[in-house]
């Protein structure tokens, strides 16, 4: 670890370790944030266990065993048994798919939406009032209402095309992703606005640079932290409220785990078998935290301030 | 230093116009009716207050100013005989950095922080003289070399927070230089820095415009650099230029009562008490809120009259190149005949 602990200031020395790579310096500084290195490897856990964990935990998670309902943590069910019998940890483990999926997808529809109206808006003054006020529509729009009529629209017409799962997965993400892209949008229009004056972009203008690549290599990455910080909690966000649709019954069909449905289903039988909901509940929360924690890490490794010299 | 003569320049200014719009519909005029010439290895130095429009007629030659609020009402800026006021977005593009390098004031803020130098270094010479990747890294480090960063080849992956404010300010110069451009224009390029550094600076931007040829613009507002630095001299106040003149002309007879505060404003080295206070302009200067109907200093002015309060001059010549914009003829004392 000698390139990444050495603080030279000397000349000299320089010509060593000029080798590395951009990545590698994000990589080396990614390592010494030890929350995100912790996050990195929860994280990866979570999606392995969500990946390979069906093919070990070979219990079917709609098997209804009504003789063993309500059941205990044991061998046979590590994590106990719902009120019809069904394995609980089987459904975490296969409803883990659906939600990390759609956090991450969704996620990345609000983010890109929301840094291209943020840069549109905060670069481009004409357009940037007409931006803003779609941003305000959007976020004045009633939610649960909107989501209603899209889903009873949109619903068995994607379900015909794409069959039942896919075509619900569909449109789940999309209407969580082109509803949550506004905060992002707002953020980084400000950022935007702000940096769009400062004189290293003027002085990007006096070399001749073009339009695009200004936004693109100068103001960009100088948005890249707000837009991380947005990301990660974007994909709690997005995990959420694919669990209150499901509650509502306009997500996925009921007999479908997802961690969102699991933790509502276990709400009712709180006082009967509270592990229902530690369960769920603790694979969101990990989730989210270790999400969380790689978006710090990766900003700080990102900004060639904070990444030391 | 009459090498203005007989030479046609390389840039060529006149009567620019340049104004920002207010919220309220009101007008700034920031700059009225600016004319230089600029000749191939020139340095003309550009002094005035703050507000005086020095920065904002420099910025208004390439379009940098930002479009609304300001707008170039008119004018005309000849480079090799193109008008850069009418080019269109994308010749303007080639214009900038090629022929024209730009020098800002600050270079903690003008380097981009999240870029490492090197890439900020080859930006030009990728876009203008369309070098690869290679070529354009190697094009870099010797420019840093040029400028006088050491070890020059291992610092271009580095970020400008690992550079100190000197290094900055010759990592801007080379980039202002990369393209080898006819025109430099320095804009306060020393302010930010402290005294020595200054010195190197100055020093290099001496040997790179001997080594070049390049004709060079330097605002500044201190006249001390100017006098080490400048062939001709131009004075604003206002947004309009009310003094110009050679170097030595200027510091030996200056005309313009404006000019002649500023002088008597500078600290003296020798002579004069210690406890002495600095002489100081009184006043404000003016808001620009309104076109120039008559002399914009003639309110700070010890000599105004009353035809400094209706009519405003116009730069009309004393002695040989020396040219000044004032109803009052300092030398004699008494009002110039109309």
């Amino acid at each position: 670890m000698p390139a990444a602990q050495s603080s030279d200031l000397t000349a000299p020395s320089r010509g060593l370790q000029r080798h590395r790579s951009l990545w590698m310096d994000v990589w080396l500084a990614f390592r010494n944030h030890t929350g995100a290195l912790v996050g990195a490897g929860v994280f990866i856990a979570i999606s392995l266990a969500v990946a390979l964990g069906p093919l070990i935990h070979t219990v079917d998670p709609h098997y209804l065993d009504i003789l063993a309902k309500n059941e205990g943590p044991s061998l046979k069910h590590p994590m106990g048994t719902d009120n019809l019998g069904r394995d609980t940890l089987a459904q975490v483990l296969a409803g883990g798919r659906i939600s990390l999926a759609v956090g991450f997808t969704a996620m990345m529809i609000a983010l890109v939406l929301g840094t291209l109206v943020g840069v549109l808006a905060g670069y481009f003054r004409q357009i940037d009032g007409l931006l803003m006020r779609l941003t305000d529509m959007f976020l004045a729009l009633p939610l649960l209402p909107l989501l209603l009529v899209v889903i009873m629209l949109f619903r068995d017409s994607l379900r015909a095309a794409f069959g039942p799962e896919t075509g619900i997965f569909l449109l789940v993400v999309f209407i969580i992703g082109i509803t949550s892209w506004m905060q992002t949008a707002r953020i980084v229009r400000g950022d935007v606005l702000a940096l769009r004056e400062r004189e290293f972009v003027t002085a990007a203008r006096s070399i001749g640079t073009r339009r695009r690549r200004i936004i693109t290599r100068h103001i960009l990455p100088n948005v890249l932290s707000p837009i991380m910080v947005s990301a990660t909690l974007g994909i709690a966000n997005a995990i959420i409220t694919e669990s209150a649709l499901s509650f509502l019954g306009l997500g996925f069909p009921p007999d479908f785990p997802t961690w969102g449905r699991l933790l509502f289903d276990g709400a009712n039988f709180i006082s009967v078998t509270p592990e229902r909901v530690l369960w769920p509940g603790l694979a969101i929360s990990l989730t989210v935290l270790s999400v969380n924690y790689i978006g710090d890490g990766l900003r700080d490794a990102l900004d060639p301030r904070l990444r030391g010299a | 230093m009459s090498r203005a003569a007989g030479r046609s320049p390389v840039l060529s200014v006149r009567e620019l116009c340049t104004r920002f719009r207010i919220q309220g519909g009101g007008l700034v005029h920031a700059v009225n009716g600016i004319s230089f010439d600029l000749h191939a290895g020139e340095l003309l130095g550009v002094v005035g207050e703050s507000g005086s429009g020095k920065s904002v007629t420099m910025l208004s030659l390439l379009k940098l100013l930002p479009m609304p609020p300001a707008e170039i009402a008119s004018g005309q800026a000849l480079l090799d005989g193109e008008d850069l006021l009418a080019l269109n977005p994308a010749r303007l593009r080639h214009v900038r950095g090629a022929k024209v390098g730009f020098i800002f004031q600050d270079p903690m803020a003008s380097l981009n922080p999240v870029l490492s130098v090197g890439y900020q270094l080859t930006e030009p010479l990728r876009l203008h003289l369309g070098l690869g990747r290679r070529a354009a890294r190697r094009r870099a480090a010797a420019l840093l070399e040029g400028v006088g960063i050491p070890a020059a080849e291992s610092r271009l992956g580095d970020f400008p927070h690992q550079f100190s404010g000197g290094m900055r300010q010759r990592v801007m110069i080379a980039m202002a230089l990369a393209c080898d451009p006819k025109v430099l224009i320095a804009d306060e390029p020393t302010t930010a820095l402290d005294a020595t550094i200054q010195a190197q600076i100055l020093d290099l931007l001496q040997r790179l415009r001997r080594e070049r040829g390049m004709a060079i613009v330097w605002i500044t507002h201190d006249l001390g650099v100017v006098a080490g630095l400048a062939d001709r001299v131009m004075v604003m106040y206002g947004g309009q230029a009310v003094e110009r003149a050679d170097v030595r002309s200027l510091y030996a007879r200056p005309q313009h009562p404006y000019t002649r505060s500023l002088l008597r404003a500078l600290p003296k080295l020798e002579g004069g008490s210690s406890g002495e206070r600095l002489a100081s302009i009184p006043g404000q200067p003016p808001t620009l809120v309104q076109a120039p109907d008559a002399c914009s200093f003639a309110p700070r002015c010890a000599h105004a009259f009353a035809r400094c309060r209706a009519e405003n001059p116009a730069l009309a010549p004393v002695t040989e190149g020396h040219e000044v914009a004032c109803w009052y003829d300092a030398d004699a004392g008494v009002p110039r005949a109309a």
